[in-house]
């Protein structure tokens, strides 16, 4: 009973990316097209390209860089998200620049970002990764905390909370489902960001090293790349989803019981 | 403030609480409160053109009005939540600016009253925290809480676990735990089910007994005010004044049955009613003439 629904989930859960491999392994397979090599060909690369040395010297920059962007971005937009949310004020204020940023694809910040930042060392890359994941962390915080109950405010009120306490215990976790909305949302363009910052000068990163290999005619392992890269996505994604889970279990719980699951 | 002082001697009703508002018996003390919503680009809404009324220490008083009589609005203002156009609400002797220390609110909306990330101990605890008292006195006084309204097994869960009737007793509790002067509650059973709301009730009576607390209750519902308090405040319609102020005169043992199966309640109920129908119709007392320009000039 149990070891069915495990397997049915199993199916659920790798099914489609089965069918999509064997797909592509059955289409590719017999091609003598240099940029549409064999699955087979690339799946033989994939142990002999992505050595540990090269991951040490290429993928581990790469998600670093990410992790910093990122982070700073989650800091920054929540602190400034919450700080707008509450001041009407500020907000009326902020809210058209607000609108302006988040309309401009974080994309083309990358050559003037440079511009100031250089192109080739760690600070441009991790400028343009903050950039571009603010927008959305900030956003929903701002709607996240506007949002909040007023009944909530009102009970907060009425046992005179001390304003840290109201920030830490009440503000904070109710606008935290629309903070991790943006969170997600942020983290995809932040893998994006990761890469695209590298393409224009950089000599070491997974998107540097795709770049390499494209130009260098080395058509398998550029693909090695994309397939790496989008297993990486799958694992931050992975690794969100378990954070977000521990940390939205109440959301989740009052949601379901909400709906009569 | 002088123009209210003279407008309370005129009334003899203001006459009669002014004698009790000097003894410090008194816990909470309306004074000519008035409340106009005045929202810039929206028709200005006279909702409290003058009330005037106190409650003694250990009192269980019901304010009840016809639907729309400014019952919430009575209960913020009380509550610090919501600026008086003119007058003073006093609690224990000071003014009250923002909401006081010695008061604590149940609200209505008692499932989004209760922190849903917290559990129902966290929630209780809370504003013990911001009291500042330690720890193992904190868990005493939750514990004591929790089960004065029967709830000691759910300590460790969530609100949204609980049914409707469960949370207002977690709600109850976190107000009982802070242990105001006052306990001001805003129709807090209008949403839960005829049974839950008569146990309730019951609670209400019995932690009013047990703890001696002054209660503010405002409902919408005559028997449950007639049953519950020792004091029924009618309301009239909007703009608010006071309709009349009922003694229940019931002993102070009740239940369900016979109290409710009582002719003298019946009597009660009777007049309460009869007065809410005259407000909804738009019967206003003769409110003191000066008592509806007095905003004005004060």
């Amino acid at each position: 009973m149990n070891a069915a629904r495990l397997a049915r989930r199993a199916f659920m859960l790798l099914g489609l990316p089965l069918i999509l491999l064997a797909a592509w392994w059955v289409a590719s397979a017999g091609s003598t097209s240099p940029f549409w090599p064999p699955l087979q060909t690339i799946l033989e690369t994939f142990p002999k390209t992505w050595t540990w040395d090269r991951i040490v010297s290429d993928v581990f920059p790469s998600l670093a860089r990410l992790g910093i962007g990122y982070a700073l971005a989650v800091i920054v937009g929540i602190v400034a998200g919450t700080a707008i949310g509450l001041m009407p004020r500020l907000r009326a204020l902020s809210e058209p620049v607000l609108e302006f940023f988040r309309a401009v694809p974080p994309p083309v910040l990358v050559p003037i970002i440079a511009l100031f930042a250089g192109y080739t060392g760690w600070l441009g890359k991790i400028v343009t990764i903050a950039l571009g994941c603010l927008w959305p962390i900030l956003l929903n915080t701002v709607e996240g905390v506007r949002g909040l109950e007023p009944v909530l405010t009102d009970t907060a009120r009425s046992y005179h909370l001390s304003r840290w306490r109201r920030l830490v215990f009440v503000v904070l976790p109710g606008a935290s489902p629309r903070i991790f909305t943006g969170a997600r949302q942020a983290l995809s363009i932040g893998v994006i960001l990761m890469v695209i910052s590298e393409l224009f000068g950089a000599n070491r990163g997974l998107g540097a090293a795709i770049v390499q290999f494209q130009r260098s005619f080395a058509i398998p392992q550029m693909w090695t790349g994309i397939i790496l890269l989008g297993l990486i996505g799958v694992m931050l994604a992975a690794i969100f989803k378990v954070v977000e889970s521990r940390m939205l279990a109440w959301y989740v719980g009052q949601r379901q019981i909400e709906r009569g699951e | 403030m002088s123009i209210i002082q003279s407008v309370r001697l005129r009334s003899a009703a203001a006459d009669a609480t002014a004698a009790g508002r000097v003894g410090d018996d008194v816990a909470l003390d309306l004074r000519s409160v008035q409340k106009t919503y005045d929202t810039p680009g929206r028709p200005q809404v006279e909702a409290i053109r003058h009330l005037d009324f106190s409650i003694r220490r250990g009192e269980l008083v019901c304010v009840v009005g016809p639907s729309g009589a400014g019952k919430t609005t009575l209960l913020r203002s009380i509550a610090g939540l919501l600026d008086l156009t003119a007058g003073e609400v006093v609690l224990d002797g000071e003014v009250v600016a923002g909401p006081p220390q010695g008061m604590a609110v149940v609200f209505q909306e008692y499932g989004r009253s209760l922190f849903p990330w917290m559990t129902v101990r966290q929630n209780i605890e809370l504003p013990l925290k911001e009291k500042g008292i330690a720890k193992a006195e904190r868990h005493a006084k939750i514990d004591r809480a929790l089960e004065e309204v029967g709830l000691t097994e759910a300590a460790e869960q969530h609100p949204w676990q609980l049914s409707g009737g469960m949370q207002q007793r977690v709600a109850i509790a976190r107000a009982i735990a802070f242990e105001p002067s006052v306990l001001l509650m805003d129709e807090p059973f209008a949403a839960v089910d005829a049974q839950t709301r008569a146990e309730l009730e019951d609670l209400v009576r019995k932690l009013w007994k047990d703890l001696g607390v002054t209660v503010l209750f405002v409902t919408h519902d005559i028997d449950e005010a007639v049953y519950l308090g020792e004091r029924v405040i009618v309301l009239s319609n909007r703009p608010t004044v006071l309709m009349e102020d009922v003694r229940v005169d019931l002993p102070s043992e009740r239940d369900q049955l016979t109290t409710r199966s009582d002719a003298h309640f019946g009597e009660l109920r009777g007049h309460v009613y009869e007065l809410i129908q005259r407000a909804k119709r738009g019967d206003r007392p003769d409110a003191p003439p000066a008592a509806a320009s007095s905003p004005q000039e004060a």
